[in-house]
């Protein structure tokens, strides 16, 4: 979050934010599932102004062979923004930040993945960030979750993923850039349907009341956010069964 | 990169817990013994020399004016880099940065940074053109457990021992640099429902999740980061946070408020 001096933007109007929402509310969300050919799984998304697409490969062969775990599959996650998609170009490949993402994203998946199942082989993930708009790393996660189902990677559960913040001394759900820009605090969580956090990042000024009523507003948002994965899923696999309809995924 | 345990040890360690005890006879909330020695490299603007138990953490601060980023025209940078050197331990390898270290350096840059406790309004020599840059570099010389404590510690600790050097830039006299907040890392682990802070490397092998609360000097939170495959409780979160509070106060009035 970049620290700004006191700024005039004014966040509420009317009790509404500058996107019209309410403090407790999530900006529109779209999944879409199997939305790429040649990936096992993946999954396109929409959060706000976040377009958001993940694939999922494997479980295949691990590559540096050296790399291989004999009892379990090892998970790999490349969260990975477009130049484009930022307002000032951003230069091509990883930088520390997304290498910092990118771990905490798969360490956000791995606890429900069943790697056990899968020894010495590997499981990757990839997240391109096609346009971002704050809340690019809740977005991957979201993704990526529905896209390892897709894929049919046994999981414990579904992953569901969403930012809290603070702006104007409020506590918001699902900052959009403005507000993370120029707010106090953005607070990422990832967690289970049944509320066990996987990912939990924080950054800005928040007391240990607000950070209590942060987390809480963000896993009412990742709850949210769970039911549209699980329709998105659904909606894929139904179409897929009615006759005429079904896709046979040959192997090439 | 990860530490190997035997399966014999790690019996050990989860059978000990069971009957509330660690490895070392700490308590779950108990910290290993602290030092922190300031002033050790003479080369560099400020640094801090942390012992955490036997994890050994060297931070050196070096400074020098440069151009701001164009965003922030008048504001000062921040720079935090860690190197993991493979005399540190048996699992770090040479090479570029891995993902753990860079991983840390950006923790440890967050509560630098998220607490506010340098002004980087303060360090603009000339608007849009000149700004102080602030290299905070972290060298983790012994990894016995719970780096990532010692390295903000020792980030803070060498920011507040920070001489401005002015004069070899010809920007008048060297001051001491201005240090608003002394943001303190607390980090704990989760293993079978139970918490324990400042985990050893054994303890840090078995768990696999651990959470970091950074706090302010007004006992809010200015960062935190999950790390690991695991998962945690709200309850979990709420209960870390509580005792990372106490034990922040603890180590900043004892340590770096002298």
């Amino acid at each position: 979050m970049i620290a700004m001096d006191e700024t005039d933007i004014s966040f509420f109007k009317d009790g509404l934010r500058l996107d019209g929402r309410k403090a407790d509310e999530l900006r529109p969300v779209k999944i879409e599932v199997g939305v790429l050919a040649r990936a096992d799984g993946s999954c396109y998304i929409e959060m706000g102004g976040n377009k958001v697409i993940a694939a999922v490969y494997g479980p295949r062969e691990v590559h540096p062979r050296h790399l291989q775990e004999v009892t379990r599959a090892i998970v790999r996650y490349r969260y990975n923004m477009a130049s484009f998609s930022v307002e000032e170009r951003k230069r091509p490949g990883p930088d520390r930040r997304s290498y910092e993402l990118s771990k905490v994203s798969r360490e956000a998946l791995e606890p429900v993945i069943l790697t056990n199942f899968f020894p010495r082989s590997v499981i990757d993930v990839f997240v391109e960030v096609l346009q971002a708009d704050a809340g690019t790393r809740t977005a991957g996660i979201n993704a990526a979750a529905v896209a390892l189902a897709d894929a049919g990677i046994p999981m414990k559960s579904m992953i569901s993923s969403c930012a809290a913040g603070k702006v104007a001394d409020t506590i918001v759900l699902d900052p959009m850039k403005e507000e993370d820009n120029f707010g106090q605090a953005d607070l990422p969580i990832a967690m289970t349907p049944s509320g066990e956090i996987t990912l939990m990042q924080m950054d800005g000024g928040l007391t240990p009341d607000e950070f209590r009523q942060a987390v809480e507003l963000a896993m009412k948002g990742a709850r949210d956010i769970y039911e549209l994965q699980k329709q998105a899923l659904v909606k894929k696999y139904n179409q897929m069964a009615e006759p005429g309809k079904m896709e046979v995924h040959a192997c090439d | 990169m990860t530490n190997v345990i035997s399966e014999i040890k790690k019996d050990f360690i989860y059978n000990l817990l069971l009957k509330g005890e660690r490895i070392d006879g700490r308590s779950f909330d108990q910290y290993r013994e602290i030092s922190i020695e300031r002033d050790v490299i003479r080369k560099a603007e400020g640094s801090a020399l942390v012992k955490l138990g036997s994890s050994q953490v060297l931070v050196g601060v070096k400074m020098q004016p440069g151009e701001p980023f164009q965003d922030t025209p008048n504001r000062g940078v921040i720079i935090t880099n860690a190197e993991l050197v493979p005399l540190a331990s048996p699992s770090f390898e040479p090479g570029p940065p891995s993902e753990v270290g860079i991983e840390l350096a950006r923790v440890v840059d967050r509560g630098v940074r998220e607490s506010k406790a340098i002004d980087l309004g303060a360090l603009c020599i000339e608007p849009g053109k000149k700004v102080w840059i602030i290299f905070i570099d972290v060298h983790i010389l012994d990894d016995c457990g719970n780096i990532l404590d010692a390295a903000s510690l020792g980030a803070i600790a060498a920011l507040l021992s920070t001489k401005v050097p002015a004069s070899r830039f010809g920007l008048g006299e060297d001051y001491i640099l201005p240090v608003r907040d002394i943001p303190i890392a607390t980090t704990a682990i989760e293993f079978n429902d139970v918490l324990m802070f400042d985990p050893g490397v054994d303890e840090e092998a078995i768990a696999n999740t651990r959470l970091t609360i950074i706090t302010t000097a007004e006992g809010n939170i200015c960062g935190t980061q999950k790390s690991g495959t695991g998962m945690l409780r709200p309850e979990q979160v709420y209960r870390i946070i509580d005792i990372a509070c106490e034990k922040a106060k603890e180590i900043r009035e004892k340590f770096l408020e002298a």
